[in-house]
């Protein structure tokens, strides 16, 4: 039996696909598929672009009528469940299905692994019944037998000799990346002080509230699938490869999705089982995740143990920086977490070595900011840290080393960077005046504290991303592009990228996503979709805009270049009494016109970046440890806002979760059974109601023009990087004891506090 | 297979919960397994008599049905798989974040943790039957004025949530409102945008 290949290491496709990937011609504009120079609207040109839409498919949200892959049903359907390895390591000696599939109702049965198991939860079998229960009950019937081999779920304890190997060979640490830039043990030397501190992340679990799933339907040769996904195109890709079919015989749709956080990029195990048992059974198949396998089989965010040694002069000027890191993913290579450490500061002399520890748990997967976030509890913990050491305001001091060219102000300069403007909005939102001038000063058994912590992340978005605008016969306007919306409000976005150029309101376009058929888009996830989507989507609009003038100028008797397209018409700029309906003048539309559009290459010649900063105020009582939020400013340089309103939940939703790290949420692994012990919503705690603290939402509002049509950069990312390492530093502040471990649970901080070493 | 309406003594809900405290459940779990219909079992101090499944008579979103439900099975598996209302989710399934959020006889309950014979005699209204027709509700408009979502996934709970909490606080102060909604989970953390539309919905409520 030919068995499923193992997903391996999403971050891969993820990291590749996040990067800055343009061909990145010398241009020195960005250009549309047409190669003609893209117009630069004023920000007051425009009545959506920036402005607050209420998002165009709200109603179906809020009336329960969107459908969400869980809540399909096709007839005669049948329920997959996934038979998973107890062991942490073992030999899979034999697995028998034969009484599983006598069970009445059980319609379909799979073998999904031969050879070594290496983590809690790996897929063993599965099998497809007319109902859940069915299912499971079949699941106690499978027969397998195991060789149970010693494991290792530690990292401390994996890196230890004779320790149990995880990988078939190589050993369980593997270098990982390697970076150098000038001489650091120079950069010491010439050093007024040297600190040297180590920062620890957890493993952060994605948990979406839609656990992963997906239906899979066969017609023939051809497979449709429905998927809880990020990433339709990928699925389809993905799929195709996995069961040896031509990609144009998958179909990947999905109309709406509960969550993904990076855990979904990708084709899961999950999907190509559910696609394999529809096949033998004959028989769509749906396939749901339970919260407990959602906690432990896919994914979370890898953990970073950063050793960050930084050398300083008196007035704060950087001479060296060294960054040891241990990352662990479980069976996965993990995250790297170099790039802020060489990018952020202005800093000659610079050395990254980094490992990654093989353990025996699920691979890790991409995590909202994935490594950047790790990066900055060490690194802006250290600024912290650096600046009480040499009394200054930590603000200044990361505006002594402020960058302006990337590779920490060695490379190309940035094409844009509102980082300054992001620090000063912050700082008067917070009230920074306010904070300890010494951590700790403050006192008491109740502290308070205030602290920062700086943010960068690509967010170009990816060349060649395709959409096409339809203008139809009826005089109505379709945008099509074979994105997802995963929740950022995609689809309004798209419809107000289209109505503003033609003229309309966004309620009227017709937008459609969330189908592999569409034209080409990347994954949602690295801040992508708003830098790829709306570029394409601005240059097919613009095209249909000419094509609706040229007509207009015909009909009116006017030259095309007086005509203006808006409130539904097509008017005279220099008389608007003379106007057409646009609902008119597509009668004269003699079939359905499609207008393709591209998002074009950006010039190689800048780097983009998107950067942002976050002020946090707190209270930690210094009996019991507890931390309390109050208030996170949020300042982001993300280019252009196109959407106001869903742009600042994004931010909400950035906050909210580096906070939940930062305090809460840790997968804990039992050494002894190799299995996760917290793998539900009541022991993984999660920041709820309680937990929310005033959250602030600002944007620098600068418009990188070369980037793209629009000058707009993604969001996604940007304000999870710096939210955990912000509360961090607030405790710090208030404590005068940087607890360096997240999240900080009461038992950390009040060991923290308890420790003399260290302090300013 | 049991008809409840037709029993002498029909069970209460306190009597299930009753029974959930003494293990029947789980019996009539077994029971199910082993495809008998009922059994008796010790529960407590006297004998009682569990059923393992039973017809129940409910009002969902001003609609009377007759639904057929096994001991084990939750109102959440009833209004998804039997009805076919799915804006009610299945998040945790073991009520920690408040997905399934349901009104029962005007309050709040986890349908994921409220056995589908609980609701027998029950009014239940679910996020599909709260709109007037075309007119949503304040909370529904409210939401959606607010941007008081991103995956939308928590939203239908959330909404039921929220009504119920203005039912029993016309008038909640912004503590209030982060209190009421203490038992719901939005994992996307749009919490501040769902306070600012229950605050909204409140001030509309307030004016009608």
């Amino acid at each position: 039996m030919k068995l499923t290949p193992p997903i391996e290491d999403a971050y891969l496709e993820y990291a590749e696909q996040a990067k800055p990937q343009g061909t990145q011609s010398a241009a020195t504009a960005p250009t549309g598929s047409t190669g003609s120079p893209a117009p630069q609207p004023k920000p007051g040109e425009f009545k959506y672009i920036g402005k607050y839409t209420p998002r165009v498919d709200g109603r179906k949200i809020v009336t329960g009528a969107a459908r969400y892959t869980h809540d399909l049903t096709f007839e005669g359907m049948l329920y997959a469940k996934i038979l998973r390895s107890p062991h942490a390591s073992a030999e899979l000696v034999s697995i028998d299905l034969t009484e599983a599939l006598a069970l009445p109702g059980v319609k379909a049965g799979l073998k999904l692994k031969e050879g070594r198991i290496k983590w809690v939860g790996e897929p063993v079998a599965a099998v497809a019944a007319v109902s859940e229960r069915r299912a499971e009950e079949a699941l106690a019937l499978i027969k397998v037998e195991y060789n149970i081999l010693p494991h290792v779920v530690a990292p401390d304890k994996a890196m230890e000799p004779g320790a149990p190997q995880v990988p078939d060979q190589g050993g369980n640490v593997i270098k990982s990346n390697d970076y150098t830039r000038g001489d650091a043990e120079k950069g010491f030397k010439e050093a007024d002080v040297v600190l040297e501190r180590t920062y620890k992340t957890s493993w952060e679990v994605h948990q979406p509230t839609e656990t992963h799933g997906s239906v899979a339907m066969w017609d023939g040769d051809d497979l449709t699938v429905w998927d809880s996904t990020q990433a339709v195109q990928s699925v389809r890709d993905g799929l195709a490869r996995a069961l040896a079919i031509p990609a144009g015989r998958v179909k990947v749709l999905k109309e709406y999705m509960g969550g993904g956080f990076g855990s979904k990029l990708g084709v899961g195990d999950y999907t190509v089982t559910a696609a394999r048992l529809a096949k033998e059974a004959g028989r769509p198949v749906k396939i749901t995740l339970t919260r407990r396998e959602n906690s432990y089989c896919v994914g979370y965010r890898p953990s970073a143990w950063m050793t960050v040694k930084v050398g300083a002069r008196k007035d704060g000027t950087l001479t060296a920086l060294t960054l040891k890191n241990t990352n662990c993913g479980g069976v996965g290579r993990g995250d790297r977490v170099a790039e802020p450490y060489s990018d952020m500061y202005k800093c000659p002399n610079v050395k990254i070595e980094e490992n990654a520890v093989y353990v025996n748990a699920c691979g890790s997967r991409a995590t909202r900011a994935p490594g950047h976030t790790q990066a900055m509890l060490g690194l802006e913990g250290m600024m912290e840290e650096l600046a009480a050491k040499l009394g200054m305001d930590p603000l200044e001091l990361r505006m002594k080393n402020f960058a302006a060219k990337d590779k920490g102000d060695t490379g190309i300069a940035y094409s844009t960077k509102g980082l300054e403007q992001c620090y000063r909005l912050g700082a008067e939102k917070i009230g920074w005046s306010r904070r300890n001038k010494k951590p700790g000063a403050g006192g008491g058994k109740v502290r308070t504290g205030i602290g920062m912590a700086s943010q960068i992340w690509p967010g170009a978005g990816t060349p060649g991303t395709l959409a096409d605008v339809k203008l139809y016969p009826d005089g109505s306007v379709e945008v099509e592009c074979g994105t997802q919306d995963i929740g950022t409000g995609t689809r309004t976005h798209m419809a107000l990228v289209v109505a503003e150029t033609l003229g309309l309101e966004p309620q009227d376009v017709v937008v459609h996503l969330g189908n592999s058929d569409l034209p080409w888009a990347p994954i949602s996830g690295g801040s992508l979709t708003v830098p790829s989507v709306a570029p394409a989507v601005r240059d097919a609009a613009l095209k249909a805009a000419e094509y609706l003038k040229t007509l207009a100028s015909k009909k009116l008797g006017l030259p095309p270049a007086d005509i203006v397209l808006e409130n539904r018409r097509a008017a005279s700029h220099a008389d608007p009494t003379k106007a057409i309906e646009l609902k008119e003048l597509a009668r004269g539309i003699p079939r359905p016109l499609p207008f393709h559009g591209e998002r074009g290459d950006y010039p190689a010649t800048f780097a983009f970046q998107t950067f942002g900063v976050q002020f946090a105020e707190v209270e930690v009582d210094t009996e019991t440890g507890k931390v309390r939020v109050k208030k996170v400013v949020a300042v982001h340089d993300i280019g252009r806002v196109i959407n106001r309103q869903t742009a600042e939940s994004q931010v909400l939703g950035g906050v909210t979760q580096g906070m939940s790290a930062a305090l809460f949420e840790e997968k804990v692994m039992d050494a002894q059974t190799g299995a996760m012990v917290n793998p539900n919503y009541h022991d993984y705690k999660v920041a709820t109601s309680m937990d929310i603290p005033e959250i602030v939402p600002l944007f620098a509002d600068i418009v990188d023009e070369r980037l793209n049509n629009l000058g707009t950069k993604g969001l996604g990312e940007p304000p999870r990087i710096p939210a955990s390492a912000v509360i961090a530093n607030a405790v710090y502040n208030a404590l005068g004891v940087h607890v360096r471990e997240i999240p900080m649970t009461p038992a950390r901080v009040l060991a923290a506090l308890k420790r003399k070493e260290d302090r300013p | 297979m049991e008809n409840l309406r037709k029993k002498k003594k029909p069970v209460s809900r306190r009597a299930f919960l009753q029974s959930m405290g003494g293990g029947a459940v789980g019996a009539g779990v077994v029971s199910r397994v082993l495809g008998k219909e009922s059994l008796s079992v010790q529960a407590g101090p006297g004998d009682m008599e569990i059923v393992s499944s039973g017809t129940l008579s409910l009002s969902v979103n001003g609609k009377k049905l007759k639904v057929t439900a096994e001991a084990g099975e939750t109102l959440l598996e009833v209004l998804r798989e039997k009805l076919r209302l799915t804006g009610a989710k299945r998040v945790c399934n073991r009520g920690e974040c408040g997905g399934c959020t349901v009104l029962l006889n005007g309050k709040p309950v986890y349908a994921c943790h409220t056995l589908a014979l609980q609701a027998d005699g029950a009014e239940v209204l679910t996020v599909e039957g709260l709109a007037d027709g075309d007119k949503l509700h304040p909370v529904q408009q409210a939401f959606i004025d607010k941007d008081g979502y991103q995956c939308g996934f928590c939203t239908p709970g959330f909404i039921m949530a929220s009504v119920g909490l203005l039912k029993k606080n016309a008038k909640p102060t912004f503590d209030e409102i982060r209190a009421g909604l203490a038992g719901n989970l939005c994992r996307c953390g749009n919490y501040q945008k769902i306070y600012a539309a229950v605050g909204a919905a409140a001030d509309v409520l307030g004016r009608t």
